[in-house]
């Protein structure tokens, strides 16, 4: 077991800086997800602490030691492709038996590792089958047994669900968090979808444009968000950023509500024309303007089915946010800064 | 009135616009419109391909001769009188070692050209297209090239060698003149001209393998050779048996390197059955024997062709 550390890593393709300068440190044991749109550099992050990409300049440790000019074999490590990659000549067996080969396990030892591998994610009688034999959840599940069964130290994933249909993407997300937890190795998983990186993520590292914008637990990252990029991609539909002088007023939709609905606590009055409701069964989603002070900013609000207060498209409604659940970031430069009153 | 008006309409259209009734007719019936589309090819294959292949068949049963004026059915005589001869036994001994030679050279050195090639290095598109040039250029033109080359007085290639001082002066091999060099000359001409198009064909191979296959038996600890042998080549199997197949056939039923290197010489310790059989039958006049020695490996060609199919086919892996 061991923890992943890079520093100060870049990569630069052409004039492009694909990772610019990531500062990113693993627990032991830690499931870290990745979490960003595509082309922020989350992809080209993994495959340098795999290996397959060199850094332009910085440092990768993987068990506290410099691995920079280590090849992918000598890390350590394994990993599973978006695309699974299975050798598609090779029954699932020698699938799953070729890293044991590639390192020199003892010819007699290696059925017993097989078996134990395919046993522990369903998979045993497939063994004998091509993989363009296998259903997709199956591909995936010999993916991950190819990549356990020589008990690597660190595990990175490289949005290992996305093929998946989206039913499934929920029972295998939920299998991949118990098997993590039950093997207890660091885990690096790269996705771009953020529902995934909430439920599965101990931390989130929410990445833009080569940087890592913030790190924390999926309760940080999504109420204590440390810029506009970050309270912007987490949350569907995202957080409500109001200009308010020199600064943005940031307050989530769900927590946007008709005023009778607030409780007790210190509130802020907001008028809100609405000019769209979506009815999405569990919630109800109401587009519109704000009116007054902060008149035509653009914003939305989330109302549980729970909440039957009557809120219909081309009205004025007073809705009404709770002081705490407001953040404030710079206009300039999109970074958070401290409450003040409005 | 309204029946003859029906009637009168069509039959004032016949003429000028049936013809193009007839095409659209054609056109929109895809049984016919797909063997209107292909016949060209068919047209083409039969004319250029099958009435020569079926003559020379038909020759090869018959007792004709260049300016005989008979063509009398003999059976399989021209081939019970041709392979009693020892000419003919060398020059069958001889393709099969200048085939098989050649060809096993051409899939090693066009593997490691095209693994080689696979990578990306500065000045890339330079090599290929070098080592394209020979299959561009007209072979013929090619081969005299390399028969000044390999020239028992002025041969570059010795005198390169003398240069070095790995022969004596004067001391320059006959390439062309002495039974094995010859042999090894024509087979390495011979391999210098179809390997572009192997190295081309293996090339697409590998280009087609998912860049994550590659990259996940890095991570799996594959080295260099197992990378290779375990997962490349098996992955390009297909492909591999297509090229060794073309590169085999054209290696058994072509004679223009030796016809411009050596003529069959010295003592026919070149000569291959596609030259025999044009020496015979085209220059001696013979040409029922001449068709009898070219069309003797046919069956074999064509046993061998459906075995690289059907184990290409067998292997296709996605």
């Amino acid at each position: 077991m061991a923890t992943v550390e890079t520093r100060a890593v870049t990569k630069v393709f052409g004039d492009v800086r694909a990772v610019d300068g990531v500062d990113v440190a693993t627990k032991e044991g830690e499931f870290l997800v990745l979490l960003g749109p595509s082309g922020c550099g989350k992809t080209t992050l993994l495959r340098m602490i795999a290996g397959l990409e060199q850094p332009t300049s910085g440092e990768i440790l993987i068990g506290g030691q410099v691995v920079n000019e280590l090849p992918p074999r000598a890390r350590k490590i394994a990993m599973v492709f978006q695309s699974y990659a299975l050798y598609p000549h090779m029954r699932v067996f020698d699938n799953i038996a070729f890293p044991l080969k590639a390192q020199g396990v003892p010819r007699v030892d290696i059925p017993g590792k097989v078996q134990w591998a395919a046993g522990l994610f369903g998979i045993t009688h497939l063994l004998q089958r091509k993989p363009r034999q296998l259903s997709g959840g199956e591909r995936q599940r010999v993916a991950l047994a190819r990549a356990l069964v020589r008990e690597p130290s660190v595990f990175l994933l490289d949005e290992p669900l996305s093929n998946l249909d989206a039913k499934l993407r929920a029972s295998a997300r939920d299998e991949l968090q118990q098997f993590q937890r039950r093997i207890a190795t660091t885990t690096i998983y790269v996705t771009h979808d953020q529902v995934e990186a909430m439920g599965l993520g101990d931390r989130i590292a929410v990445m833009q444009g080569g940087r890592v914008r913030q790190i924390g637990t999926p309760q940080d990252v999504y109420d204590e968000p440390a810029d506009t990029f970050v309270a912007g991609f987490l949350g569907s539909p995202p957080m409500n950023l109001v200009p308010a002088g020199d600064v943005l007023v940031g307050f989530r939709p769900e927590h946007f509500l008709p005023a009778g609905a607030q409780d007790g606590a210190a509130v802020v009055r907001l008028p809100f024309r609405v000019t769209r409701v979506e009815y999405l069964g569990a919630d109800r989603i109401c587009y519109g303007v704000l009116e007054g002070r902060f008149a035509e900013a653009k914003v939305t609000a989330k109302l549980p089915s729970t909440l039957s207060t009557r809120v219909e498209p081309g009205r004025t409604h007073e809705f009404a946010v709770r002081e705490k659940d407001l953040r404030f970031f710079e206009t300039a430069s999109g970074l958070r800064t401290t409450p003040r009153p409005l | 009135m309204s029946r003859g008006v029906a009637t009168a309409a069509p039959e004032a259209r016949v003429g000028p616009a049936a013809r193009p009734r007839v095409w659209s007719a054609l056109i929109d019936r895809p049984e016919w419109l797909g063997s209107l589309m292909i016949a060209p090819a068919v047209l083409y294959i039969v004319l250029v391909v099958g009435v020569p292949f079926f003559l020379a068949l038909y020759y090869s049963l018959s007792d004709i001769t260049m300016g005989s004026r008979t063509l009398g059915f003999v059976g399989l005589d021209n081939f019970a009188s041709v392979v009693r001869t020892s000419k003919f036994k060398t020059a069958l001994w001889n393709t099969f070692v200048f085939a098989i030679s050649a060809q096993v050279a051409v899939m090693v050195l066009a593997n490691i050209l095209a693994l080689a090639l696979i990578k990306d290095f500065r000045g890339k598109w330079l090599v290929r297209l070098l080592i394209l040039l020979p299959w561009v250029a007209p072979i013929s033109l090619g081969t005299i090239g390399w028969l000044w080359i390999l020239d028992s007085t002025y041969s570059v290639l010795n005198w390169t060698l003398e240069a070095l001082g790995f022969v004596p002066e004067y001391g320059g091999f006959m390439w062309l003149g002495v039974p094995h060099l010859a042999m090894g000359s024509v087979v390495a001409i011979h391999v210098w001209r179809i390997l572009p198009l192997a190295t081309v064909i293996i090339l697409a191979g590998l280009t087609s393998i998912p860049h994550d296959i590659h990259d996940a038996a890095q991570v799996d600890g594959a080295g260099f050779w197992r990378h290779t042998f375990q997962i490349t080549l098996p992955l390009i199997r297909p492909i591999l048996l297509v090229a060794g197949l073309f590169g085999l056939v054209l290696a058994f039923t072509d004679m223009i390197v030796i016809f411009v290197l050596t003529r069959g010489g010295p003592y026919d310790t070149t000569q291959v059955l596609a030259s025999l059989a044009f020496f015979t039958g085209i220059q001696a006049g013979d040409l029922a024997e001449g068709a009898a020695i070219a069309v003797f490996l046919f069956p074999l060609l064509v046993a061998v062709a459906i075995l690289f199919l059907r184990v290409a086919r067998r292997t296709e892996v996605v």
